[in-house]
């Protein structure tokens, strides 16, 4: 079969592609990867395209990059998942990092910010004589944590760091939470009160784009979620993000719904005026559109249920 | 075609006219619905991060409710369908989890089977209607529009659990319908994007830069509007779109790109009355796309 393979060029050495994406034709067998594709382009077609790849197994986590829009391993990508018919596949470098040549990426920000949250061990009391021991079940919910490469992919399309590089991001919150959640380390409580400011866990748009790309289920988002629970249990209650967590679930149970009006006024803060002041003028305007929610909140009829699941589901985690 | 309907808290608070402009469009569709309300809320990711299993819970007491009824569950609201498909998806891999859960809603006579299916009013009208009948009830000329298409993150992400594998044309539905209207259809690269509600009330500078770029972006690929099947987008990209451009474009100008709902977008295309599907209750006006329909179409005559 034929490839058609479009790939996004960087090369300040060569004005005559750069910054334009440049087409390749060639016979492909039903099994080759994207990456196989690059490295054909690489060795027979055009020896300058600059292509970052190691194990070809998807173990190293070097040839992250944008297949169709979309971050991906090409090491783990045939062309047949991202092209039906042979339709054309683009590719392009990750995003949110800078581009050093063709599909390579500079990483340095991506190691900054795992660096960020002290991505080791940080023990509590005296050191054991051997080995630090834990037990197998109070490890096992970290397998899937651990499993993370440092690709990069999740970075790439994080839409959050797209608008905000402080934003510490999904693998490095990740990373954080394999320390945060591991019952040898001791510095938990210090952990999720760095993790809670700004720029932190809080900061995740919950758009779900590092769970889908990630190619080793760490998912990410997932962890960024637990932790803005350990937070709230640790006592850090003073952000917007568990006023609006908070208030959401005392709208639901009180009756079955959200209050929109209520959950505004609460993430907000009841003493926070200059932040109320800020909202009044978008209340304002949805009151004279006549869609102002009623902040008395709606409630369904069977709501005495829902209260009732909310008390038995709680419990039960307490 | 009957359906648990489930218009979800926005579309009966702050976005009425997604409630009206759906019910204009179904009753002259023949798709018949009866709308639930005793469902609660889904929690919309946001229980989900407190206590997964308590979102579950409720969400299984949804689908238990519909089930009993024999009706799948239609939703008009990215948000809702995401977190409900999700749910689905968790408790149909793990049946002593769903027993856990049935054990829950007992109490209220319910017990969840597993055959409910949960489908987005765009998925109903693509999959089941039908693009080429639905062509056949448009009769308002649209190819003087050019349209944008916003997703919403729920409505796409994560794939799996939407179903993505089982039916890829899902991934181009929106655009397909928006085509089949004779729009011109803006395909930009922030439909995919966060629209930068769920961050609204926690960190509102970020949140507007993401309603400025994708907004702004749409427009400057020429769109006159954007059509949306997430009201929680809606709400930030029609209600913020002037204060995220005056934070973040350099000479802090209007972007004036009308967010339209998407059965509004059908209805138009239906020939409803604009006034009926609540046009006016837009934060962004409208009234120069819709004067340019009407130019348009006094013009054909």
């Amino acid at each position: 079969m034929q490839a058609t393979v479009r790939v996004r060029r960087h090369n300040t050495e060569a004005p005559a592609v750069h910054g334009k994406l440049q087409e390749f034709k060639f016979d492909v067998s039903e099994n080759t990867t994207v990456l196989d594709a690059l490295i054909k382009v690489r060795e027979e077609i055009d020896g300058t395209l600059g292509v970052r790849c190691s194990c070809r197994a998807s173990i190293c986590g070097s040839c992250g990059m944008r297949v169709n829009g979309q971050a991906r391993l090409a090491c783990k990508t045939k062309l047949t998942d991202v092209s039906r018919d042979g339709a054309p596949i683009t590719v392009e470098p990750m995003g949110n990092m800078p581009v050093i040549k063709d599909l390579i990426t500079d990483m340095g920000i991506f190691w900054g910010k795992i660096r960020q949250v002290e991505p080791y061990l940080q023990p509590a009391g005296p050191e054991p004589k051997g080995e630090y021991i834990a037990s197998d079940e109070s490890m096992a919910h970290l397998v899937g944590v651990m499993n993370c490469i440092m690709c990069g992919a999740c970075v790439s399309d994080c839409t959050a760091l797209e608008v905000d590089s402080t934003f510490i991001g999904p693998a490095a919150l990740a990373k954080a939470y394999r320390f945060v959640a591991d019952p040898r380390d001791g510095a938990t409580q210090d952990r999720l009160g760095t993790l809670n400011e700004r720029s932190g866990i809080w900061d995740c748009t919950r758009c779900y784009y590092c769970v889908q790309v990630c190619p080793k289920g760490v998912a990410p988002m997932e962890r960024i979620m637990k932790m803005r629970d350990l937070a709230m249990e640790a006592g850090y209650n003073n952000t917007s993000g568990s006023r609006h967590t908070k208030s959401f679930a005392k709208s639901v149970k009180k009756g079955g719904l959200l209050n929109e009006t209520m959950l505004a006024v609460e993430s907000t803060g009841w003493l926070n005026v200059p932040g109320q002041m800020a909202q009044a003028p978008i209340g304002i305007k949805s009151l004279l559109k006549g869609k102002l929610p009623n902040p008395l909140g709606h409630r369904i009829k069977a709501r005495k249920h829902i209260r009732r699941v909310f008390d038995k589901v709680e419990g039960e985690s307490k | 075609m009957k359906y648990a309907w489930w218009p979800g808290c926005v579309a009966r608070g702050a976005t009425p006219e997604l409630y009206t402009s759906t019910v204009a469009v179904l009753e002259r569709l023949g798709i018949e619905v009866e709308e639930m309300h005793d469902f609660s809320c889904t929690g919309a990711g946001v229980l989900q991060e407190r206590n997964r299993k308590l979102g579950d819970t409720l969400n299984v007491r949804n689908f238990a409710i519909a089930e009993k009824q024999g009706l799948p569950i239609m939703t008009i609201c990215s948000t809702c369908q995401g977190v409900m498909s999700q749910a689905h998806q968790r408790v149909m891999r793990d049946p002593e989890y769903l027993k856990e859960i049935n054990g829950v809603i007992a109490e209220e006579g319910l017990a969840y089977r597993g055959t409910t299916v949960i489908k987005h009013l765009l998925w109903i009208l693509v999959e089941e209607f039908g693009v080429e009948e639905l062509k056949k009830r448009f009769v308002r000329d649209l190819s003087c529009l050019s349209v944008a298409p916003f997703y919403g993150c729920y409505l796409l992400r994560p794939s799996d659990a939407l179903g993505y594998d089982r039916v890829p044309a899902r991934e181009t539905s929106l655009d397909r319908v928006i085509e089949a209207t004779g729009a011109r259809l803006i395909d930009f690269a922030g439909k995919r994007k966060c629209c930068g509600f769920p961050i609204l009330l926690i960190n509102q500078d970020n949140s507007l830069k993401m309603v400025a770029n994708h907004t702004g972006a749409a427009k400057d690929d020429g769109a006159d509007a954007m059509v949306t099947p997430c009201p929680l987008c809606h709400l930030n990209l029609d209600g913020y779109q002037d204060k995220a451009a005056r934070k973040n474009r350099p000479d802090g100008r209007k972007i004036d790109l009308p967010i339209i709902h998407f059965p509004q977008l059908i209805g138009l295309a239906m020939g409803i009355e604009p006034d009926e599907l609540g046009f006016k209750k837009h934060m962004v006006s409208t009234r120069d796309m819709l004067a340019r329909l009407k130019e348009q179409a006094a013009a054909v005559r």
